[in-house]
């Protein structure tokens, strides 16, 4: 239990050094940016929407940069983010909660499809090294994960939605169905979802596949797998119940660290696909110079993976025993 | 053996890197009439919605964007050296404080801060392009760096250096950095790999300079004008590709290093199928060889 205190103490400073950069940015940047922005959308807003946005950007005010902190800790708190440039009058928090889910879903699905196809396929390269399929596999997982994971979209996008036609190219689902749980909506959901979630699933899989394999090969040569062996233990099963469940250890911790990349590539995946996701917000938000959009989705996205990493990181201590005393594994 | 692929193939896209700019037979930005068309004899790699030569611009493109990963790439290494190490030798309050920032910078993601970064200082040019990136990225490598410093502090060389009093910028040069060089060495390709990702990435959301090419940018243009949209392959293919291939490349380079350093995997190359493995591990008092 030790070892999960310690990990969320960690989480919490992270959780502040983030929500802390967050507001140093813009009042660290050179140039006007910051008054820029506020001309162009401050004639527009009056009152509480103009003070959240002076709150978050930090531009003009007398107040000490303390008491600027105080206060942006309690419009974080609030969820007051400010309004939007590019979707005016909505405010931040309404665009955020509205793209926010349709990300969750497709990442949190391609993520853990990447994952488990992923480390199967490297337990079996593993297994079978200086084999053919290790010889195919690994070239392979190493040529994916060195993919530009927009590139790879628009490959997609091009050959299966463009020239073959099985799927559509962009959006989230038929602008012409009613949103809702509904089984026509849910279906072209579902068909809006495949190409992106295909692009995630194969750029991701790669690291898995190769870590996987990696650690397989070191867990071959411990001695209880020669035991095992010896026993007359079938091949499969030590290779499932032996290697594999020790040597995914490392994997699931590698998991945490993963995740950046897995957010990299869903928002460039999003922008290809113009999915109305978060990243696809994102790219809207860079264009049109929509400074408190940009930095409320950097923070949703931060600490969307802070959380995931924690539960990672529980999981690990969970599966490994010998971290759980909060010794070193 | 892949060693040897991957070396090859670098050598030749940093000589089109170098050469380039002086054989690209078009000024990358001159439009001409000649729109959307696919490979010629006059246009190796086709044209642009513009008419712009596809093939200058992946030649005058591909120096700055391997310049602005390798200039990354030593940012993030200098700094994850100078963090990983002393946060592996030194315990205490040093130690884990210089671990927990590596930690912080581990797990936040680097592309959603880059964006906002980035996003403030529009049109940079790449020597900042590459020094932001070089500042968000290192804290991997000095994860791995601290990691294989803790390792070596323990050997018998460093604690005789130590027993005899050396100082320890001593110890550092002569005694732990020898052992990290294959360490920092992988590190660094490691980076040059994600850093050339992140930078395309970012020109790719229309973050970089714009007047400039790069390959990024030219993913940037084939995006805008909706290159997949009207099949024009030729324009969005190849810059993609030889980002694909620098990646793979620097992986490679990074396994052959990697089998070097591990002796497990040295051996596992070496031998088919898993019998003769465990047909060798007869003790040597019996005439069998020992596992090395």
């Amino acid at each position: 239990m030790r070892a999960v205190g310690r990990k969320l103490g960690f989480y919490l400073v992270t959780t502040w050094a983030a929500i802390t950069v967050n507001f140093a940015i813009p009042r660290l940047m050179p140039g006007n940016a910051v008054d820029g922005f506020l001309g162009r959308i401050g004639g527009r807003l009056s009152g509480r929407a103009l003070k959240a946005l002076t709150v978050t950007l930090g531009a003009n005010t007398h107040k000490s940069l303390f008491s600027q902190y105080l206060s942006y800790l309690d419009s974080i708190a609030h969820f007051r983010f400010g309004t939007s440039l590019t979707y005016f009058p909505e405010s931040v928090s309404t665009v955020i909660g509205q793209s926010l889910p349709w990300t969750l879903v497709l990442v949190g699905v391609s993520t853990i499809i990447a994952f488990v196809v992923g480390t199967v396929l490297g337990v079996l390269a593993g297994w079978r090294h200086g084999h053919k399929l290790d010889e195919v596999l690994t070239p392979f997982g190493a040529f994916i994960s060195s993919m530009p994971y927009f590139w790879f979209g628009l490959i997609v996008v091009a050959v299966f939605a463009i020239d073959l036609g099985w799927f559509p190219s962009y959006g989230g689902y038929d602008p012409t169905q009613t949103i809702g749980f509904n089984g026509a909506f849910l279906s072209s959901a579902f068909t809006h979802a495949v190409l992106p979630a295909t692009t995630i699933v194969v750029t991701a899989m790669g690291a898995w596949l190769v870590g996987m394999r990696n650690m397989m090969v070191n867990t071959i040569g411990e001695d209880y797998i020669t035991i095992a062996r010896a026993k007359g233990l079938s091949g499969s099963a030590v290779m499932w119940r032996y290697a594999a469940r020790n040597a995914l250890l490392p994997n699931v911790a590698g998991f945490a660290l993963s995740l950046g990349f897995v957010v990299a590539g869903a928002i460039l995946t999003e922008v290809v696909f113009s999915y109305p996701g978060i990243g696809d917000v994102l790219y809207q938000a860079i264009a049109n110079r929509d400074y408190p959009l940009m930095q409320a989705v950097f923070l949703i996205i931060t600490l969307a993976v802070l959380a995931a990493n924690l539960i990672a990181d529980i999981a690990y201590v969970w599966l490994d025993p010998r971290a759980r005393q909060g010794g070193r594994a | 053996m892949k060693v040897k692929i991957g070396i090859g193939g670098l050598v030749v896209l940093i000589l089109v890197a170098i050469i380039g700019p002086h054989v690209a037979p078009y000024d990358p930005s001159t439009s001409s009439s000649a729109v959307l068309q696919g490979p010629s004899g006059a246009h190796l790699f086709g044209t642009t919605l513009l008419g712009q030569d596809v093939f200058s611009q992946f030649l005058v493109g591909a120096g700055p964007t391997l310049l602005v990963g390798f200039e990354a790439a030593g940012i993030a290494t200098a700094i994850s050296i100078l963090i990983g190490v002393p946060s592996g030798y030194f315990g205490g309050p040093v130690g884990e404080g210089l671990t927990l920032v590596s930690n912080v910078f581990l797990v936040l993601p680097t592309l959603p801060l880059l964006i906002v970064v980035v996003g403030y200082l529009p049109g940079s040019s790449y020597a900042v392009l590459g020094l932001v990136i070089g500042l968000t990225s290192w804290a991997f490598g000095a994860r791995v760096i601290r990691a294989q410093t803790l390792s070596l502090k323990s050997r018998d060389w460093v604690e005789a250096a130590r027993a005899t009093g050396d100082a320890w910028p001593r110890i550092l040069f002569n005694d732990l950095l020898p052992g990290l060089i294959p360490v920092i060495s992988a590190s660094f390709l490691f980076s040059v790999a994600f850093s050339i990702l992140t930078e395309t990435g970012l020109e790719f959301l229309g973050l970089g300079n714009l007047s400039q090419w790069t390959w990024g940018t030219m993913l940037y243009w084939t995006q805008n004008d909706a290159a997949y949209q009207i099949g024009a392959w030729w324009w969005y293919v190849p810059p993609g590709l030889a980002i694909a291939l620098i990646g793979l490349c620097l992986a490679l380079v990074n396994f052959g290093i990697d089998e070097r350093g591990n002796a497990r995997l040295q051996r596992a190359w070496g031998e088919r199928g898993l019998t003769r493995r465990f047909a060798r591990r007869r003790p040597a008092a019996l005439g069998g060889e020992s596992p090395q």
